[in-house]
C-alpha cells in the first residue's frame, strides 16, 4: 500500500485505511527506537528538510531524531535566521530548498494553509508539523498510535478533548483522525474558545467539562495560550482552571482505566493539576516517545512512495 | 460622424423603453430610438438578436492611480471597465496619495481624459487620509469633481464623526458612501466565521461585523433625516435591515457586488485567495438574502468593487493575501447569468440597478438611453455561453475566483461618448 498523496497535510485528507498503515508501520519503528542500536538504512540517501517558522522544541526533535535514526541527510532551517528574515516568500524559500534535491520539507508555520501552498510549488513532499489553527497531523497520529497501543484498537471508545479548542490544531487533526477511525471525540472548553460550526465535524460538543468527561476513555487536555487572557477569550487563570481544570476529582468522571493525555508543553495547575499529570494512567511521556515512532514511518513511507512511482 | 444601431433589443430603464429599435447616435449623443431608422452616411453596427443597453455605471472600483500603479492604473483600468461593458466608473478614493484633496482628484481626472477609454468618476475620501481622525475638505473635493466621499477599505470608526460627514456632506449635496465594519469584530478574521473558518483554521469575520455597522449608519440616517449609500453589503441580516429601513422611509440606498450572489465562503476551500475579499463571502443563506433584495429592490445598485491586486499579493498564505476580486470583466455575465436568466428579475431591472441607480447616486447625467444624453451605450450577447478565462482580462490583475466559470451575457460592443471601444468582444 502507498499514501495517495506526495505530502501529510492534513487527516482531513487521509482516509482511515492509510492512517491505519500509518500506525502499523511506526509500530516496527518503536521497535527501533527501544533497540540498543537506533539505526535503520530506511532513509539513505534521502535529504529531509526541516522549515520551521514558529519555534519548537518536541516536534522539531523529534522529526530531526526520526529522520537521523534511519540515515538521512537532514538540515533544519529556522525562519529567523534564513532569508525570510529578509523578507523572501514562502515559495522562493521552498523552491530553493527544493531545487537543492530534498525529498522530504517538513515545515511548521503561523499561517493555516501554509504548507499547502508550499506542496503546489514544490516536488518534494511535504509535511506539516503545524499550520496556524488548522492541522498538527502527527501530533494527532501520535496520539492515535498511543491511544491504539493502550487499549488495542480506537474504535468505539469515547475520547474528551477539553480546553481551547478555538486556537487549537492539535483539537482538529484529532478530531478529524479519531472520527475516521470509529472513535467518539466530545469537546468541552470555555464558549469563546469552541469554534462555530465544530459539531458539523461529527464531534459532540458540550458545555460543561463533567458532561464530557463522563465514561471517557481517554482524557486529552490541550495546553492554554496564557496570552489569550489580553483578548478578552477568558478572565483569569484562576477562573479558567476553576472551571475547565482537570483535577482528580473531575477525573473520577472518566473510566477508572482512562488515559491521560497531553500534547505538551504543560501548564501545571492551569489546564490540568500536578497529581493528574503525573497519575498513574498518564501517558504525556510515552506521547514523546511514540512521535518519533510516527515520524519514522511517515518519512519513510513518503519517501518510499517516490521510489515505487519511479520505478513504475 | 453618424451611428447607427440596427434592430437591437433596446432596455432603458429612465425612459421604460423596451423592444426591438434602430438607434442613432450623433455627436456623441442618443439622437434618437424608432422602429425603422434611415439615415445616409452612418457607420452601421448590426445588432439583431442582442441586447442594447444603456452604457453600465460602476458606482465603486479601485483604479489603483495614483501609487499601485503595479496593480492597475487608469488606462488599463478603463479598458478593462470597457471590455466589462461599463462606461462610467467611480473609482474609490483609497490611492496612494489618497484621494483626499482637490490635488488628487484633478490629477485622476486630467489622466482619465488623457488614458481613459471610459467616463472616470473620482470619489474623495470621507477623513483626510482615511485615517478616520479629521473631516477632508469635502467642498474643494466636490468642486475638483469628487462625485462621492468614501473611506471605502476602512470603515469611519468613530460614530459621532460619521454622523458630522453626513451633515457636513449633505450641504454640498454629495452623496456618502459607507463601507461597513465594525473592525473590532473582524479582529484579525480573514474569511466568514463559520464551519468553513473552523475547518480550515482560519480566523473568521463574523457577519455581524458588518451588519453592526449597517445599523448604526441607518440610526444616524434616520435621526438625521439624511441620505446615505452602503457600500458592498453582503450578509442577509444587512438587507433585512435595509429592508426594513426603507419601509420606514429612511433615505438609505445601497449596493450589493456579483460575487455576493453567486460564490459562498466555499469558494475559499483549498486556500483559494482569489476568494478573500472584504466583506467576506457568506453563506447560502446570505446569497439567497442578496438575491431576494435585489428582487425587491431592497438592493438598488449593483457594484464591481474592481479590486485588483497584483498575482504575489494572492500567491501567499491565505491571511497574508490582499483582500479583493477583480470584477469589471465578469460583472454583467454573472447578473446576467445569476439573476436576469433564471427569471429571478426582468433585463430591466438589472439596466436599473447597473445603470440608471449608480447615475443617479453619483449625480452624473449617465445610465440611460434617453433621446440627448450622451451617447454611451453597451451591447449584449446574452445567447453565447463562454467560459471565464482571467489571464485574458484586460485588467493588469488576474485576481478572480471565477475562471472556468461558464456564464451567458457576454460583452458584445462598448460605445463611450459614440464612439465605439469594444465591437465584437475585442477592445479597439
Amino acid at each position: 500500500m502507498n499514501l495517495k498523496s506526495k505530502d501529510l497535510l492534513g487527516l482531513k485528507d487521509l482516509s482511515g485505511q492509510e492512517i491505519e498503515y500509518i500506525l502499523d508501520t511506526a509500530k516496527t519503528m518503536k521497535y527501533v527506537i527501544n533497540s540498543n542500536s537506533k539505526k535503520t538504512p530506511h532513509l539513505q540517501g534521502k535529504s529531509i528538510v526541516t522549515l520551521f517558522y514558529e519555534n519548537s522544541t518536541r516536534t522539531r526533535l523529534s522529526f530531526e531524531l526520526a529522520s537521523k535514526y534511519m540515515s538521512s541527510s537532514s538540515a533544519n532551517i529556522s525562519a529567523s535566521v534564513s532569508s525570510v528574515a529578509k523578507g523572501e516568500s514562502l515559495i522562493d524559500t521552498g523552491r530553493t530548498i527544493d531545487m537543492m534535491g530534498t525529498d522530504v520539507i517538513i515545515i511548521r508555520h503561523p499561517q493555516s494553509g501554509a504548507p499547502h501552498l508550499l506542496a503546489k510549488h514544490v516536488k518534494a513532499s511535504v509535511i506539516n508539523a503545524g499550520d496556524g489553527m488548522n492541522e498538527h497531523p502527527t501530533q494527532a497520529l501520535l496520539d492515535m498510535f498511543t491511544i491504539r497501543e493502550k487499549k488495542g484498537t480506537l474504535k468505539g471508545l469515547k475520547v474528551a478533548i477539553l480546553g481551547d479548542i478555538y486556537h487549537s490544531r492539535v483539537a482538529r487533526s484529532n478530531i478529524w483522525g479519531l472520527t475516521k477511525m470509529g472513535a467518539e471525540v466530545s469537546l468541552a472548553g470555555p464558549a469563546t474558545l469552541l469554534p462555530p460550526g465544530i459539531e458539523k465535524t461529527g464531534a459532540r460538543v458540550y458545555s460543561t467539562i463533567h458532561e464530557a468527561l463522563i465514561d471517557a476513555d481517554v482524557v486529552m487536555s490541550l495546553r492554554l495560550q496564557l496570552e489569550r487572557q489580553k483578548k478578552a477569550l477568558f478572565p483569569s487563570i484562576r477562573e479558567y482552571s476553576r472551571f475547565f481544570g482537570l483535577d482528580d476529582n473531575r477525573l473520577k468522571l472518566a473510566k477508572k482505566d482512562a488515559l491521560i493525555m497531553h500534547p505538551g508543553p504543560i501548564n501545571r495547575g492551569v489546564e490540568l493539576t500536578s497529581q493528574v499529570a503525573d497519575h498513574d494512567n498518564s501517558v504525556i511521556n510515552e506521547q514523546v516517545t511514540n512521535g518519533v515512532a510516527v515520524r519514522m514511518a511517515l518519512l519513510y513511507l513518503l519517501t518510499r512512495r517516490g521510489a515505487n512511482e519511479a520505478a513504475d | 460622424m453618424k451611428l447607427l444601431i440596427k434592430k437591437g433589443h433596446i432596455v432603458d430603464a429612465k425612459t421604460g423603453i423596451e423592444g426591438i429599435y434602430d438607434l442613432l447616435v450623433e455627436n456623441g449623443r442618443i439622437a434618437g430610438i424608432s422602429e425603422n431608422i434611415c439615415e445616409e452616411g452612418c457607420e452601421i453596427i448590426d445588432a439583431s438578436g442582442k441586447y442594447v443597453l444603456p452604457g453600465l455605471v460602476d458606482a465603486h472600483c479601485h483604479l489603483r492611480d495614483p501609487g499601485y500603479e503595479f496593480k492597475e492604473d487608469i488606462e488599463s483600468g478603463t479598458r478593462s471597465a470597457a471590455k466589462g461593458g461599463f462606461t462610467s466608473v467611480a473609482c474609490m478614493p483609497n490611492t496612494n496619495p489618497v484621494a483626499d484633496n482637490e490635488s488628487v482628484i484633478r490629477y485622476i481626472i486630467n489622466k482619465a481624459k488623457q488614458e481613459g477609454c471610459v467616463n472616470v468618476y473620482p470619489v474623495g475620501a470621507i477623513t483626510k487620509g482615511q485615517k478616520g481622525e479629521e473631516l477632508a475638505e469635502i467642498g474643494e473635493l466636490k468642486f475638483a469633481g469628487a462625485v462621492a466621499v468614501s473611506d471605502d477599505g476602512k470603515p469611519v470608526k468613530s460614530s459621532s464623526l460619521m454622523k458630522k460627514a453626513m451633515q457636513y456632506a449633505s450641504m454640498f449635496g454629495i452623496a456618502v458612501i459607507s463601507h461597513c465594519e465594525d473592525t473590532d469584530l473582524a479582529e484579525e478574521g480573514v474569511m466568514n466565521e463559520g464551519y468553513l473558518s473552523t475547518v480550515m483554521g482560519l480566523k473568521g469575520i463574523p457577519s455581524a461585523a458588518e451588519t453592526t455597522m449597517v445599523a448604526r449608519e441607518l440610526i444616524l440616517s434616520e435621526y438625521l433625516d439624511i441620505p446615505i449609500h452602503i457600500a458592498h453589503i453582503s450578509t442577509a441580516l444587512s438587507v433585512e435591515l435595509i429592508r426594513n429601513a426603507k419601509k420606514r422611509g429612511v433615505k438609505v440606498t445601497c449596493e450589493t457586488c456579483p460575487h455576493y450572489f453567486s460564490l459562498t465562503d466555499e469558494a475559499c476551500s483549498g486556500y483559494n485567495t482569489n476568494a478573500k475579499v472584504n466583506p467576506p463571502l457568506g453563506t447560502d443563506k446570505d446569497v439567497q438574502a442578496i438575491i431576494a433584495g435585489i428582487a425587491d429592490d431592497t438592493i438598488d445598485i449593483i457594484a464591481t468593487d474592481h479590486a485588483p491586486h497584483h498575482a504575489d499579493e494572492k500567491n501567499v498564505e491565505f491571511s497574508l493575501a490582499a483582500s479583493g476580486i477583480v470584477g469589471f470583466e465578469t460583472a454583467f455575465p454573472l447578473a446576467f447569468t445569476n439573476l436576469v436568466r433564471p427569471g429571478t428579475i426582468p433585463m430591466m431591472k438589472l439596466v436599473e440597478k447597473m445603470c440608471l441607480n449608480p447615475s443617479r447616486l453619483l449625480g452624473i447625467n449617465k445610465g440611460t438611453l434617453e433621446p440627448g444624453s450622451s451617447a454611451d451605450i453597451t451591447i449584449i450577447d446574452t445567447e453565447r455561453l463562454f467560459t471565464v478565462d482571467p489571464s485574458k482580462f484586460a485588467s493588469k490583475s488576474k485576481n478572480s475566483p471565477f475562471g472556468g466559470f461558464r456564464l451567458y451575457g457576454s460583452v458584445w460592443g462598448t460605445i463611450v461618448n459614440g464612439k465605439p471601444v469594444v465591437s465584437e468582444g475585442v477592445l479597439l
